[in-house]
C-alpha cells in the first residue's frame, strides 16, 4: 500500500535518508534547509535504524566527518545551502580526489556572500563544473518535486557507491521549502557489504587500505587522474537523465532544471493555450548534462529560451550541447527572486517576435 | 667477530613488524621518527593491528601511510580530528588515531581540535609540537617562542604583533571532553619510553569511551631551527619546556594542575 504524506522537500529527504538505510548525517545548521537536520534528530534514527545524526561545529567539520565516515564505506550524508556549500568544497574536493562515496544536499539560496535566504540558482556553475580545486566532477541530480528530493535519496547512494563519487543533490529554497504530497519509498534493510577499499581495520586475510589523495609522483598522479576522467565518462553513457514536456511538435524549446523547470512548465501550458507550440526539456542530471538529447530534441527548433533563477549559467551547457545551432535567449530572475510563469511567457513571446521580425526582415 | 654477537639472545631491539621497510622521510635527529616507530610498538604490543585506524595529516608525517602497515587515512589540513569523529562514530569499537603536527592541530585545525575534545569524541590525539612549520620551510607556527626566528619572523616573533605562543594542551586539558591529555618529549632515552607509556594509557583508554585522550610530543625541528641536532634538543630543553612543560596535565578525567606534576620527567 503507498504512504502518502504532506511533507516540505526537506523533511522529505530525511524521511528519505532513514528509509534509504542511511548509515550517518553531518550538518550544520543554515537557512533554507535546516529542516533536514531538525527532522532526523526528532526521529531519532539511532534507535531504529542505528543511523547517527550529529551537528558538527562548521560546515567544514561537517564535510570533514562525511570523509571519515564514508572512508569505512557507510552510507552518509550531508546538507547545506549555498555558503555552507563554500565551505565545503575543500572536503568535497578531497572526497572526489579520494574518490569517497556520499550524498550531498544544496538547498541553494541567492548570492552572493551572505546573499539572501530566498530561493536562487545562481550555483550551477560550483556544483556542476567542479567548486573546489582540481579536475574532479560530482554527479549532479536536480529535483524538480517533493517527490523528486525524496526519491533522489537512494538514487543518489546507489550512484554514489556504483561510481565511488560524491553526489550532490541540487534543490533550490522553493523545492525545500515547499509542501507536497510525496508518496513514501519503501524502507530498504541497512547496506551489509563491507566495501574491499573501505579502512575497517587492517585484517591478516588482506592487505591495509589506505584512503588518500594526495600521490607526489607526477605521472602517478596523471594515471589517477585519467582514471577519474574515465569513471565522468562513464557517467555520462551511463547516467545522463532528463525530462521533457511536449516536445514532440514544438517550434520553441524552453530548458530549465529544479524550481525553475517547475515554473516552466506551467508556462508551457499557458503558450499552448495561446496556440504557440513550446516544450520543455528538463535536464535532470545537470552533470553529467543531456547533451546528445537536447541536441537531438532542438534538432527543428526555431529557438531555445533557457530559464534559470540566475543571471545565466546552465545556459552555457544549451549552447554547447546544440553547438550554436539553435537561437538561446537566457531568461531568468536572480538574488533569490523567483519567476512567475506570465514573466517567463512574456520573454518567450519577446523572443518569438524578434525572431519573426528578423524572418520578415 | 661482528656476525658472532648477532643472534635472537642477544637482540635488545628491532623495529615493529607493522612498519613497512619504507624509509622514513625525517630528518636525522628529528623527533617525528622516533614518535612514528613508537605508536606502531604500542598497536603491536597490545595486539590490536586489526582494529586500529590512523589519520595522517598536512605536514611533515602527511606519508606516514607508507610507513605503516594498518588502515589509514589521509586528511585534509587541520581536519583529522574531524575524520576521526566520522570514523569513529562509524567503527566505534575500533582504536582510531589521528597524528597531527602544531601548524596542522594549533593553527588551521584549532576549531577541529577543539570540538572534538569539547565532544569527547573517543579517539586519541598525537600531537607533534615543535614551534615551527617544518614540511613548508620553517614558517611560524602559533606554537612559535617569542622572540624566535623563523623563515616568517626573521627578526624574531614580536608577540605585540603575533600574538604569543599557543599550549593547545593546556585547553584541551580544561575542555569537559577530555579524558587523559599529557606533554610528553623524546629527546633523551628514559624520554622516549615516558612518551611510549603514555601513548598506551592513550590507546587503552578508548576502552573505557570516557573521552579523548590527547598525547602532546615536544619535538625539535633542527632544520627549521638551524641547529644541529644536538643544539635543538638543548635548545628545546632551555627554551620550550619553560613554555611546554612536560607532564601530565589530565589523568582518568581529573585535571592536575597545569605544568606541576613533572613527575615524569623528574
Amino acid at each position: 500500500m503507498k504512504e502518502l504524506r504532506l511533507l516540505k522537500g526537506n523533511e522529505a529527504v530525511a524521511e528519505a535518508a532513514i528509509r534509504a538505510g542511511a548509515d550517518a548525517y553531518f550538518g550544520y545548521p543554515i537557512t533554507p534547509q535546516s529542516e533536514i537536520m531538525e527532522y532526523l534528530v526528532d526521529r531519532q534514527p539511532e534507535t531504529t535504524t542505528g543511523m547517527v545524526i550529529l551537528q558538527a561545529e562548521s560546515e567544514v567539520a561537517a564535510i570533514n566527518m562525511v570523509y571519515g565516515a564514508s572512508a569505512a564505506g557507510r552510507r552518509v550524508m550531508t546538507s547545506s545551502s549555498s555558503p555552507g556549500i563554500s565551505l565545503m568544497t575543500e572536503g568535497i574536493s578531497y572526497l572526489a580526489g579520494a574518490e569517497l562515496p556520499c550524498l550531498i544536499v544544496n538547498v541553494t539560496r541567492g548570492g552572493p556572500g551572505l546573499g539572501t535566504i530566498q530561493p536562487s540558482q545562481a550555483d550551477y556553475f560550483q556544483s556542476v563544473k567542479g567548486g573546489g580545486h582540481g579536475d574532479y566532477r560530482l554527479l549532479v541530480l536536480a529535483p524538480a518535486s517533493v517527490q523528486e528530493m525524496a526519491d533522489f535519496v537512494a538514487l543518489g547512494f546507489d550512484l554514489a557507491f556504483k561510481y565511488r563519487n560524491p553526489v550532490m543533490m541540487l534543490a533550490d529554497g522553493v523545492i525545500g521549502q515547499m509542501m507536497e504530497k510525496v508518496e513514501l519509498p519503501k524502507p530498504l534493510p541497512k547496506r551489509e557489504t563491507v566495501e574491499a577499499w573501505a579502512v575497517t581495520g587492517k585484517t591478516p586475510e588482506r592487505e591495509r587500505n589506505v584512503i588518500t589523495s594526495l600521490n607526489l609522483d607526477a605521472l602517478k598522479h596523471e594515471r589517477h587522474n585519467l582514471k577519474l576522467q574515465a569513471k565522468y565518462r562513464q557517467m555520462e553513457r551511463e547516467d545522463t537523465r532528463y525530462d521533457t514536456y511536449l516536445c514532440n511538435d514544438a517550434e520553441y524549446i524552453i530548458t530549465a532544471y529544479g524550481a525553475s523547470a517547475r515554473i516552466s512548465k506551467k508556462t508551457v501550458d499557458l503558450a499552448r493555450d495561446k496556440g504557440i507550440k513550446v516544450g520543455l526539456f528538463r535536464p535532470v542530471t545537470l552533470f553529467p548534462f543531456p547533451s546528445k538529447e537536447l541536441a537531438t530534441v532542438s534538432q527543428h527548433v526555431e529557438g531555445i529560451l533557457s530559464v534559470e533563477m540566475s543571471a545565466g549559467q546552465m545556459i552555457e551547457d544549451v549552447l554547447l550541447a546544440t553547438r550554436c545551432r539553435v537561437p538561446v535567449r537566457h531568461f531568468g530572475r536572480n538574488g533569490g527572486v523567483v519567476h512567475a510563469p506570465g514573466e517567463i511567457l512574456e520573454a518567450l513571446e519577446q523572443f518569438i517576435n524578434s525572431k519573426e521580425k528578423q524572418h520578415q526582415e | 667477530m661482528t656476525q658472532d654477537i648477532i643472534s635472537e639472545k642477544n637482540l635488545v631491539y628491532k623495529p615493529s613488524s607493522l612498519l613497512t621497510n619504507t624509509t622514513f622521510n625525517f630528518c636525522p635527529g628529528c623527533g617525528h621518527g622516533t614518535v612514528v616507530r613508537l605508536v606502531m610498538e604500542v598497536v603491536e604490543e597490545m595486539g590490536i593491528q586489526s582494529e586500529t585506524i590512523g589519520l595522517s595529516p598536512v605536514g611533515c608525517s602527511v606519508l606516514l601511510y607508507d610507513f605503516y602497515k594498518i588502515d589509514i587515512i589521509q586528511a585534509a589540513h587541520g581536519r583529522a580530528p574531524a575524520v576521526a569523529t566520522g570514523l569513529k562514530r562509524m567503527l566505534p569499537d575500533k582504536f582510531v588515531f589521528t597524528y597531527q603536527g602544531d601548524g596542522d592541530l594549533a593553527a588551521i585545525g584549532t576549531g577541529e581540535t577543539i570540538h572534538a575534545c569539547n565532544r569527547g569524541e573517543n579517539f586519541t590525539i598525537i600531537y607533534i609540537n615543535n614551534g615551527i612549520y617544518g614540511m613548508t620551510g620553517g614558517q611560524m607556527a602559533p606554537t612559535t617562542l617569542p622572540g624566535m626566528k623563523t623563515s616568517t619572523t626573521p627578526h624574531g616573533r614580536d608577540v605585540a604583533t603575533a600574538g604569543h605562543p599557543l599550549s593547545m594542551t593546556n585547553i584541551v586539558a580544561a575542555l569537559d571532553g577530555s579524558y587523559f591529555v599529557t606533554r610528553q618529549s623524546v629527546h633523551t632515552p628514559a624520554a622516549v619510553r615516558k612518551t611510549k607509556r603514555a601513548l598506551r594509557t592513550a590507546f587503552e583508554s578508548q576502552k573505557l569511551n570516557k573521552g579523548t585522550s590527547f598525547v602532546e610530543v615536544v619535538c625539535s625541528c633542527h632544520s627549521g631551527w638551524k641547529m644541529t641536532p644536538l643544539q635543538a634538543n638543548r635548545w628545546m630543553e632551555e627554551h620550550m619546556f619553560p613554555y611546554y612543560p612536560p607532564g601530565d596535565l589530565k589523568v582518568d578525567g581529573r585535571q592536575l594542575k597545569i605544568g606541576n606534576d613533572l613527575s615524569v620527567v623528574a
